[in-house]
């Protein structure tokens, strides 16, 4: 208690009433608002995937009908991807982080900053109870005409909550970039920047150009469907797959809103746990802006069974291949980083492990599929589905369970059990294994996608997959369990427990509610473990000085 | 060797096998490039763990030489994968000039399909071993998506317009047909089986029920699709302006199949399925030049089917078009002279 009371105020302790938490306008408090809210969504989420699962574990649709089905994996895609992946890092790291690492008191636009914490609630809600109740039946992809036209479900709502949450993203990613540029602590220059910058801001760019996209899209469903304009209606000389050129616009590079943050942590945790410096730092950097450009430019990569010209589907083709190669630069990068380093193996390197594991997995099964003539026979099978939870399951969710580990010391300012952690990340990775990669194999063997009943041959990767599944369910609820545990129980973190480098490891945790008592004044390269590691020598063997 | 059948599907075309070539080239490569890594990352977790006397990492910042090598290295590789896969593409794309043509029309939850030489069938469809078979497809309602997994080809069943696919069976037997779009509650059973068979027996299959298959049809059964086109042709009055020899008020339609013409706007536009198509049900969107804006619409009085019947039948009256052996189609000129007066 006396020691309490010597303590600063942190921006946790430092006002306790609800209007505190629900009007503030701290980009740590935001933080922790969306940490909540997303948390309960990836469980509502998750909860349909436990339904889809069970569901298949036979042939036959025995569980539920055809249309809870549909209505399940449905609410599971739009949840998921929606309400959890697209603010997933961005918002609860990026906005905990981006003034810490820049050494900036808050973001450039607070009041903003919370709006865009309320209208994601806003639109979540809307999108959430509007598909629980009404139930909407047409896949989170909403293709037309059966949305327009067929669906007899729910369409309206859902639409107008993801219409509505898109802003949310918006204004987060314009704050991004307007803090970014101009709130660096001086001699902060770009190239001192740690790389999970240079990730949000490559994300930001994202968000702010290609939302906009899906709004105007889902408006346009909405408007074909309630007024019959027949934008996407054939019969009124429309075409339906206009909407999917559309659609897939903002959706593929949304697949880069959830990866490019993820390899951002990537690039601190490597780092840390091998004190060395992140190798090729410029060669990361430029392949986040370059991931981030060419991503614009592939969306046709969705569309190869569809009637797109020959010659489109090539150019498409080439462009997905020409983006594999930033990502293997990163890749190989991290890997080197790890080359002569003095390594140590907590949870959040292991996390990083299972990532780079699950995301090598997802991005080189992205080949397949980039691959015009071999797409044809596993487009829209479950081979699709396995390579994009491998990227956005393995590779977003492991790198969030990364960051999240990693800077838990710093959020809440204690340590999580360690134990536990590992034990977590190693079931996760398992469980992941097991649930995914019978479907790579029940794809190529034929199995199409979002099927209620499928023929027997199947069945055996099915059961595989539900058996992992159950695996992987429970070692998310691990965590869960110990982090809420170590805010009682866990030890005092102080400011920096693995020695890291980077703004945010220099003051308090909890940080104080106004970040840095005076603004820092940088003059260091970023992940500067050698220099790190001598001075935590100076200090604590001062005759070592003079070497 | 159970384990490896049900890791593939049969391999009963000509394309098959070629896809699967290409897929195991990638596993191989991918298992390569993973294993590589993963090795490199397990051997540096190792070798260069913290103990005492390694307390931090070596001062490295990093090396333009390995840079360049690691982007030059999967770049061309990535560009050969590139280039063998559209290389297929081209080739499932394209179907053979001598094909036998199948329509099919999709719609929730059933694949209707007709043959050329009349019979239909629903959600189940014959072939004859060897022979190139393309089939043109739409949809009635939502976008489907035909899927043949033992022939390695898939495309899109789309409202409004027609798509195309096509394969070459080299196995008798019956394989899986799937809706691959997701299409609404029934999806999943909007499927059924492709059934291979010896040429003879194919021929015998065709002839046993001409047009029956058990489908209610409205007295038109019988008839193949040039057939009913030809009677389509007269019923809807198109004769009367569509003349066999110019002068009428549109174009001449015999031998106009696979040619290019000239359009009111300037611009040249090939007459396939798509053009003909677009040309009855909305007439004014492309006028060939030379005639007047005259042709009223059919958009919405026609059933696919029937339009798929207009158009066997206006490719009929073009040499090579090969699915007109129905009817004496070979000197078209003088059947549609026929017809003409009748209106």
């Amino acid at each position: 208690m006396q020691t309490s009371e010597r303590k600063k105020p942190n921006y946790l302790n430092a006002e306790h009433t609800v209007a505190s938490w629900l009007l503030t306008v701290d980009h740590k408090r935001i933080a922790i608002l969306y940490l909540v809210s997303i948390t309960l969504m990836f469980f509502i989420g998750g909860l349909m995937a436990g339904a889809i699962r069970t569901e298949l574990l036979t042939p036959a649709g025995d569980l539920m009908s055809s249309d809870t089905y549909d209505k399940a994996f449905t609410l599971h895609g739009i949840v998921m991807v929606f309400f959890f992946l697209i603010p997933s890092i961005p918002a609860t790291l990026g906005n905990f982080l981006v003034p810490l690492m820049i050494g900036a008191k808050d973001l450039a636009f607070p009041r903003l900053n919370l709006l865009s914490w309320y209208v994601y609630i806003v639109g979540a809600t809307i999108g959430i109870v509007a598909t629980v109740t009404g139930g909407l039946d047409t896949g989170w992809t909403l293709y037309t005409p059966y949305s327009t036209a067929y669906a007899t479900t729910n369409v309206v709502l859902p639409a107008i909550g993801i219409f509505i949450t898109g802003f949310s993203s918006i204004l987060t990613g314009l704050n991004f970039i307007v803090t970014i540029h101009k709130m660096r602590a001086p001699g902060l220059t770009w190239f001192r920047l740690p790389l999970f910058i240079w990730a949000h801001y490559a994300t930001s760019i994202v968000m702010v150009l290609a939302t906009p996209v899906i709004a105007i899209t889902v408006l346009m469903v909405v408007l074909d469907r309630g007024f019959g304009l027949g934008i996407f209606d054939p019969k009124a000389g429309g075409d339906p797959v206009l909407f999917q050129h559309l659609f897939w616009f903002y959706s593929h590079p949304a697949v880069y809103i959830m990866i490019l943050p993820a390899m951002g942590v990537i690039s601190e945790v490597i780092p840390c746990f091998s004190k060395k410096r992140i190798f090729g730092y410029n060669f990361i950097a430029a392949s986040s802006l370059s991931i981030a450009v060419i991503g614009f430019f592939v969306w046709g990569h969705h569309l190869f069974t569809t009637p797109q010209s020959m010659y489109a589907a090539m150019a498409f083709s080439i462009i997905s291949f020409a983006v594999a190669v930033p990502s293997a630069v990163k890749t190989f990068n991290w890997a080197a980083t790890m080359y002569k380093g003095s390594i140590t193996f907590e949870a959040p390197m292991i996390y990083a492990f299972g990532f780079m594991g699950l995301f090598l997995v997802g991005g080189l099964t992205g080949l397949f599929l980039g691959a015009l003539g071999l797409d044809l026979h596993v487009h829209d099978t479950y081979f699709v589905v396995a390579h994009f939870h491998y990227i956005m399951v393995g590779g977003a969710i492991m790198a969030y369970m990364a960051g999240l580990h990693f800077w838990w010391p710093k959020i809440t300012g204690k340590m999580y059990p360690e134990g536990p952690a590992k034990a977590a990340a190693l079931i996760i990775f398992v469980g992941f294994n097991l649930t995914f990669f019978p479907q790579f194999l029940a794809g190529y063997a034929g199995m199409p996608r979002r099927y209620h009943y499928y023929p027997p041959e199947f069945q055996i990767f099915n059961v595989l997959s539900t058996a992992g599944a159950s695996i992987l369910g429970f070692g998310y609820l691990l965590p869960l369990c110990y982090l809420l545990w170590s805010l009682r129980h866990g030890r005092e973190a102080g400011p920096n427990p693995w020695g890291a480098t980077g703004l945010e490891w220099m003051i308090d945790s909890p940080p104080p509610p106004h970040n840095f008592d005076t603004t820092p004044v940088v003059n260091w390269e970023p992940y500067d473990y050698p220099a790190a590691h001598r001075d935590a020598a100076k200090d604590a063997v001062p005759e070592a000085a003079s070497v | 060797m159970l384990l490896s059948l049900s890791l593939f599907p049969p391999q009963a075309s000509t394309n098959a096998a070629e896809v699967d070539a290409l897929y195991l080239f990638l596993v191989a490569l991918c298992s390569l490039t993973a294993f590589g890594v993963i090795a490199a990352m397990t051997f540096f977790a190792i070798r260069y763990r913290r103990r005492p006397g390694n307390e931090v990492g070596a001062d490295i910042h990093g090396s333009t030489v390995l840079e360049i090598i690691w982007t030059a290295i999967p770049f061309v590789i990535l560009m050969f994968v590139f280039a063998w896969g559209a290389s297929l593409y081209f080739k499932l794309s394209r179907p053979p000039e001598d094909a036998m043509e199948v329509f099919v029309v999709g719609r929730q939850w059933m694949w209707k399909i007709q043959h050329m030489e009349g019979r239909r069938e629903i959600n189940t469809l014959h072939v004859p071993l060897g022979k190139p078979v393309k089939l043109t497809m739409t949809s009635e309602d939502v976008i489907h998506a035909f899927y043949v997994p033992a022939f390695r080809v898939k495309a899109d069943v789309v409202p409004g317009r027609y798509t195309t696919l096509w394969f070459q069976p080299t196995q008798t037997g019956e394989f899986h047909l799937f809706c691959a779009e997701y299409c609404g509650t029934e999806h999943s059973r909007m499927g059924g089986s492709i059934i291979v068979m010896q040429p003879a027996e194919y021929e015998a299959w065709l002839a046993a029920a001409p047009g029956g298959g058990g489908l209610p049809s409205g007295g038109s059964a019988s008839l193949t699709p040039v057939q009913l086109g030809k009677k389509l042709f007269t019923e809807k009055a198109c004769a009367t302006c569509h003349l066999p020899a110019p002068g009428g008020v549109g174009p001449v339609l015999v031998g106009i199949y696979g040619q290019q013409v000239e359009l009111a706007s300037g611009a040249t536009v090939k007459v396939d399925e798509a053009y003909i198509r677009e040309s009855i049900l909305t007439p004014l969107a492309k006028v060939v030049k030379g005639f007047p804006p005259a042709m009223p619409t059919f958009g919405g009085q026609l059933t696919e089917e029937q339009v798929m019947s207009l158009i066997a039948y206006v490719k009929s009256l073009s040499d090579g078009a090969g699915s007109g052996a129905a009817v004496p189609a070979a000197p078209a000129a003088s059947t549609p002279a026929t017809l003409a007066p009748a209106n």
